[in-house]
């Protein structure tokens, strides 16, 4: 007689059940109890500063008087620019892999991307000053201020002296650190739009851009958000370049880019060994939970992107 | 009944001459010399492998998008060598539409779907292209199902709807010809029977080319058929002839079921 009474092996389930179950909280837990310590730790700057922590650009430790405005400036400037110089270039390098190159050079160029996603970033930073920053400044600032900076507006972001380090710079540095995230990413994704759908775009007499730009991006744009994201996260964090080629400056006296800034990122890694007040600590570990918080909304804000571009391509009933 | 003759009051639109199709260094496609004519509905028939989708797929140049793919020989469209250099591939392709083997909607909405490929080769105004969305989905016989919701997404719709809508699609454009690769393989028989109902309606104005592995398919909706078989054209000719009176074996053996 089949005997359907629970046997051992339901032992067995319920232990897994319950070992998986357990690591999947602890990554709950490991966030709220951060999130939790990063606040304990702030305590003492957010009772004396208040608010106006976020928008003082003062920053003194002598004085003990701490604001945030120049390290959150640094850091979102930076990674925008980043931003801005990356997700066009890596769009293309996802574009020529997937639909234009030709099969031999596919791998090595791949591979040449991969690569470029493992340099240490202390090297990126050392290439930063040491190479880069000198032939920024005296080659392409000049360029810059000359044609840039006689738009209207955004002309007063390319004006001043053409030191190669800077915020600029920085921004530079990040963007080729982010390309080979973003573009590996793109790339995946571009490969599993289905061939049926690219050449049903093709048969209607589209072209490689007209396919991409239409039917391959759109049908992508989960994983090419996810791509963008995950490069403005390595962005926001990046520490070691970024110090190296930003000036570490905590002043901001004017708006533009090539004058020397700070992120939170790099004050943290330069001043942490060098905090002897308990108030300068805790400025410090709120500059931390500001980065966190920053992070954080960058995602909430790509989810609700998400949700207006599902809106736009029609309902899905 | 077709009279002795039954080619003779056709136009040929489309002429395979000596065409040979190699994928890397295999064989597919081994001379084949084939006329399609102007508003006919021309099915390939054969067992898998045999090369009927990859014959399909030269009428349109589709084989061009895979760099390890090419063809040999003539392919005549209205009388020019589509094969040669010089041929404008984007323009081609909107005088040939294609519908694939499974319902290939684009992320966007039913209305963009349509109007994708009109607006790729024509500027119309707003108003002619809301008639022309209007004309293609009628033409499809999709329009009184769809008309309330021409926003929302192609893929809302089920997969009968999405391979009509894939149609209306292809003709929005206003193509000569009509290619179809095994269109109602992934659909249901109610959603088959109307896409074929809509094949018959079509052929009034279309040159259709049909892939099918579905032999009673082929002979439904078919005036002509090839049978193929292993990359060669075993044989051609009417369709009530192929499937009552083939003149080879190996065809007679197809049809009846022997094999394939």
């Amino acid at each position: 007689m089949a005997n359907i009474q629970k046997k051992n092996s339901s032992l067995g389930d319920f232990v897994f059940l319950n070992v998986t179950r357990l690591f999947a909280m602890l990554t709950l837990l490991i966030l709220l109890g951060i999130l939790a310590s990063l606040v304990y730790g702030a305590l003492p700057s957010i009772h004396k500063f208040g608010m106006a922590f976020l928008w003082s650009s003062e920053w003194n430790p002598p004085m003990e008087d701490f604001g945030a405005k120049v390290h959150i400036y640094g850091t979102v400037a930076t990674s925008l620019i980043a931003l801005i110089i990356a997700v066009p270039v890596s769009f293309g390098i996802a574009l020529f892999l997937t639909e234009l190159s030709p099969l031999w050079l596919r791998r090595p160029l791949g591979i040449a991307i991969e690569l470029l996603a493992g340099i240490p970033s202390i090297v990126y930073g050392m290439w930063g000053l040491l190479v880069f920053a000198p032939v920024f400044g005296q080659y392409i600032q000049p360029f810059l201020t000359a044609t840039l900076g006689r738009i209207p507006l955004i002309g007063a972001l390319f004006q001043g002296a053409p030191i190669g380090i800077g915020i600029l710079s920085a921004g530079v540095i990040l963007s080729v650190m982010i390309i080979p995230f973003i573009a590996s990413v793109m790339r995946d994704v571009f490969e599993v739009t289905p061939a049926i759908l690219k050449e049903s775009a093709y048969a209607v007499g589209a072209t490689t851009w007209e396919v991409v730009w239409n039917v391959v991006l759109p049908y992508t744009k989960v994983g090419v958000i996810g791509g963008v994201m995950l490069g403005l996260g390595r962005a926001l964090g990046e520490t070691m370049a970024v110090t190296f080629v930003i000036g570490n400056s905590d002043q901001l006296d004017s708006a533009s880019l090539y004058s020397a800034g700070n992120s939170i990122a790099s004050a943290l890694a330069n001043e942490f060994t060098e905090a002897v007040s308990p108030m300068h600590t805790s400025a410090l570990v709120e500059l931390g939970l500001i980065l966190f918080l920053i992070t954080f909304t960058v995602l909430v804000f790509s989810k609700l992107l998400l949700m207006q571009l599902a809106r736009g391509e029609g309902q899905r009933t | 009944m077709k009279n002795d003759s039954p080619t003779a009051a056709l136009t040929t639109q489309i002429s395979f001459k000596g065409l040979n199709f190699f994928y890397g260094k295999y064989h597919a496609l081994k001379n084949i010399n084939l006329d399609i004519y102007r508003t006919q509905v021309t099915a390939f028939i054969g067992p898998s492998g045999c090369g009927k989708s990859t014959l399909l797929r030269t009428i349109n140049r589709m084989y061009d998008l895979y760099p390890e793919q090419r063809a040999e020989g003539e392919l005549l469209f209205n009388s020019l060598n589509i094969l040669g250099k010089g041929v404008d591939i984007n323009h081609l392709r909107a005088r040939i539409g294609m519908v694939f083997q499974k319902p290939t909607p684009f992320p966007m909405s039913i209305y963009d779907n349509i109007a994708f490929g009109v607006n790729l080769h024509e500027r119309l105004t707003r108003a002619d292209l809301d008639d022309r969305v209007e004309w293609a989905l009628k033409k499809a016989a999709l329009w009184d199902e769809v008309k309330g919701k021409l926003k929302q997404s192609g893929m809302s719709l089920s997969g009968g709807q999405q391979q009509r809508l894939c149609i209306a699609r292809g003709i929005a454009v206003k193509p000569e010809v009509l290619l179809l690769d095994e269109p109602t393989s992934a659909l249901d028989p109610i959603s088959t029977m109307r896409i074929e109902e809509l094949i018959g309606e079509l052929k009034n104005e279309f040159t259709i080319v049909i892939v099918t592995h579905n032999m009673q398919q082929a002979a439904r909706i078919s005036d002509f058929t090839a049978y193929m078989y292993l990359g060669e054209l075993i044989e051609f000719g009417v369709t009530d002839q192929i499937f009552i009176k083939p003149l080879k074996k190996q065809t007679e053996d197809y049809i009846t079921g022997r094999f394939g």
